[in-house]
């Protein structure tokens, strides 16, 4: 894949409205498309994050589903904070990046992460270098650990307390450089 | 709507010469977003031209670029956090999972996804200005009635006056190769062959490069090859080596083809020995180090010339040096070889032009300018293996030629990574999870580091 070098110096969510009134809505990508980026293929987590891109049952993702997707990793900057409160939270904002990630623990997307979400997770993450009871044990321990209304599994809320003292926005967001 | 802070910003960073970022696409070049990637262009550029490139100006004046002291690595136009995974997830304490913990691979990715280093070195560099040649403007859209004009003129001077004058001069130099060495290799062994060998393949050469208007500027020639050694450079290019073999003689080694290039091969290879392989001696990496090494160990010899990329990469980069070459022993001559941009593209992308078209293009080009830097000879140190070795080499010649280093091997053009390095990664993260009864209640010795 060629890098993207539809650089914006500005995120912004009218760039995609733009965009959908010219002839890039014609423009499509598939999944084996971007499993030609190397990179992205050595990374233990490549098939989420293509995952993250494509709506449900959806084989290809189109300019503005790829653009809203690639927003979530907008740095937050200090003069929006006070900008718009009235109007929809930004896909950049801590929640939605928070959101975001919840979504890459969970797999059959029921807005929960249970036991058996989790120990897919972390199998892809390690590999075959950890035995299943040792894996087992730890995602017994993490989910004991956050779960607080002991139902087995995280919710939304209780993955926000729990990463609460995280530097969220240092972590998941993308600096161009000029 | 355009106006709102959106701009198609064109950022160019001086190194050894300017680099555009144009606006290309993500996507597949076999989909159909490479072929309109244009559309961008015109999309955004239609009648807004004036108008981004105030705005962008005016940007640039009211908020001064910050100083960066450190240029990155490569061009790249995303900041990329270079923190190894161990220190960003393990910090400080802890050798257990954390949420968090996907955050480094989730990043990762997206960097990936955004600006991906690998696959951009197998497609042409982008020039800063254009240089009147279609090819190198990938973001066409009129400009004016004179630029165009200039660009008709420019396309008839090339078309019509340069490229049969390069033609002749091509067929007179390939004619002449071939004959003379023929001539040549009737006589019999001794200083005499070698002497006319090498005049036979020296004037062929300047003739074939003054065929493609070939500027070449040597630098240091006092470490050029010497006999018994090897050659390494980086491959840009099918005329790397004719290049090279401007300015010295150079056992070649290659592949046997068949046509032209079979009767040239035949015809050169007895004047001079160069290697030639079957088809089916490749294959078998030991007869080909063995007659590599019977070659060096004879010092009258010539320098062996090899390109351990394997492939041809757009000169913007010296991806992994496969460690064949590096095995047969001997002193190595690396030779750094770049390419100006400005006058012609000289890089071949195998799988988008043929071998012919890819010519052509050459010879409708206005020049082929180049730099060779010929470094001091390198030997394996004691305790070096041979991918140590290979990577030192490596090191070198980017350094010299002002190229970026990748550890990508140049066959991810055709082929797909491997999965051992994504094995390796998942490897490096459970060593974080896990180590030596740290677990609590689990037993000891389960996992080993």
């Amino acid at each position: 894949m060629m890098a993207s070098r539809t650089v914006q110096h500005n995120w912004n969510l009218d760039l995609c409205t733009y965009f959908l009134n010219s002839s890039l809505q014609l423009l499509w990508t598939h999944r084996e498309d971007f499993q030609r980026i190397p990179e992205l293929a050595i990374n233990p987590l490549g098939d989420r994050i293509i995952n993250a891109f494509f709506s449900e049952g959806e084989d290809q993702v189109n300019f503005r589903g790829f653009m809203r997707t690639l927003a979530h990793f907008r740095p937050i900057e200090d003069n929006e904070k006070s900008k718009d409160q009235n109007g929809p939270e930004p896909l950049n904002s801590r929640s939605n990046k928070l959101h975001f990630a919840f979504r890459l623990y969970d797999l059959d997307k029921d807005d929960k992460i249970s036991r058996d979400e989790l120990l897919q997770v972390l199998r892809m993450m390690v590999g075959v270098n950890i035995s299943d009871e040792q894996l087992g044990s730890i995602a017994d321990r993490t989910i004991q650990e956050a779960d607080q209304d002991g139902d087995c599994a995280i919710s939304f809320a209780e993955f926000v307390k729990v990463l609460e003292k995280v530097d969220v926005e240092q972590k998941m967001s993308i600096r161009f450089l000029h | 709507m355009f106006s709102s802070g959106y701009t198609f910003s064109f950022s160019s960073e001086p190194r050894n010469h300017q680099r555009k970022m144009g606006t290309t696409t993500l996507f597949s070049r076999d989909s159909s977003f490479a072929s309109q990637g244009v559309v961008i262009g015109q999309c955004l550029s239609q009648g807004h031209s004036e108008e981004w490139a105030t705005i962008r100006i005016e940007k640039g004046v009211k908020k001064p670029q910050p100083q960066m002291l450190k240029i990155p690595a490569a061009n790249g136009i995303i900041e990329r956090d270079e923190t190894p995974m161990e220190k960003e997830i393990a910090g400080l304490h802890r050798m257990e999972f954390r949420f968090s913990d996907i955050f480094y691979f989730c990043r990762k990715g997206f960097e990936a996804i955004v600006e991906d280093e690998v696959t951009q070195r197998f497609s042409s560099e982008e020039l800063v200005s254009w240089n009147l040649l279609t090819r190198t403007n990938v973001n066409f859209h009129y400009v004016s009635l004179r630029l165009t004009v200039v660009w008709v003129i420019g396309v008839m001077v090339r078309y019509c006056f340069l490229l049969p004058l390069r033609f002749t001069l091509a067929a007179i130099g390939i004619t002449s190769m071939i004959v003379g060495t023929t001539v040549v290799g009737q006589l019999p062994n001794g200083s005499l062959k070698n002497y006319l060998s090498e005049v036979v393949h020296l004037t062929c050469s300047r003739i074939l490069v003054r065929a493609l208007s070939g500027t070449i500027h040597y630098h240091n020639k006092e470490n050029k090859p010497q006999k018994g050694g090897i050659c390494v450079a980086n491959h840009t290019s099918p005329i790397d080596a004719i290049i090279l073999t401007n300015d010295g003689c150079y056992a070649m080694v290659g592949q046997v083809h068949g046509g032209l290039m079979g009767v040239i091969q035949r015809a050169t290879v007895k004047a001079c020995p160069h290697v030639w392989f079957e088809r089916s001696e490749i294959k078998d990496r030991h007869l080909v180090t063995k007659r590599l090494r019977e070659h060096v160990a004879d010092k009258n010899k010539l320098p062996i010339l090899i390109f351990p990329e394997g492939t041809c990469i757009n000169n913007t980069s010296v991806m992994m040096f496969k460690k064949g070459s590096f095995e047969i022993g001997g002193t190595i001559y690396p030779v750094a070889i770049k390419y100006d941009p400005q006058f012609g593209d000289a890089f071949w992308n195998s799988s988008k032009y043929n071998i012919v078209s890819y010519l052509l293009r050459i010879m409708t080009s206005w020049a082929i300018v180049c730099h060779v830097w010929y470094m001091p000879p390198m030997v394996r140190k004691e305790g070096e293996d041979a991918v140590q070795f290979a990577n030192r080499v490596r090191s070198a010649i980017a350094r010299q030629g002002g190229l970026t280093e990748l550890p990508w091997d140049g066959g991810l053009k055709r082929a797909k990574v491997k999965d051992s390095f994504k094995e390796e990664q998942q490897k490096n993260y459970s060593k974080m999870l896990v180590r030596n009864g740290s677990q609590g209640n689990l037993p000891a010795g389960t996992e080993s580091d």
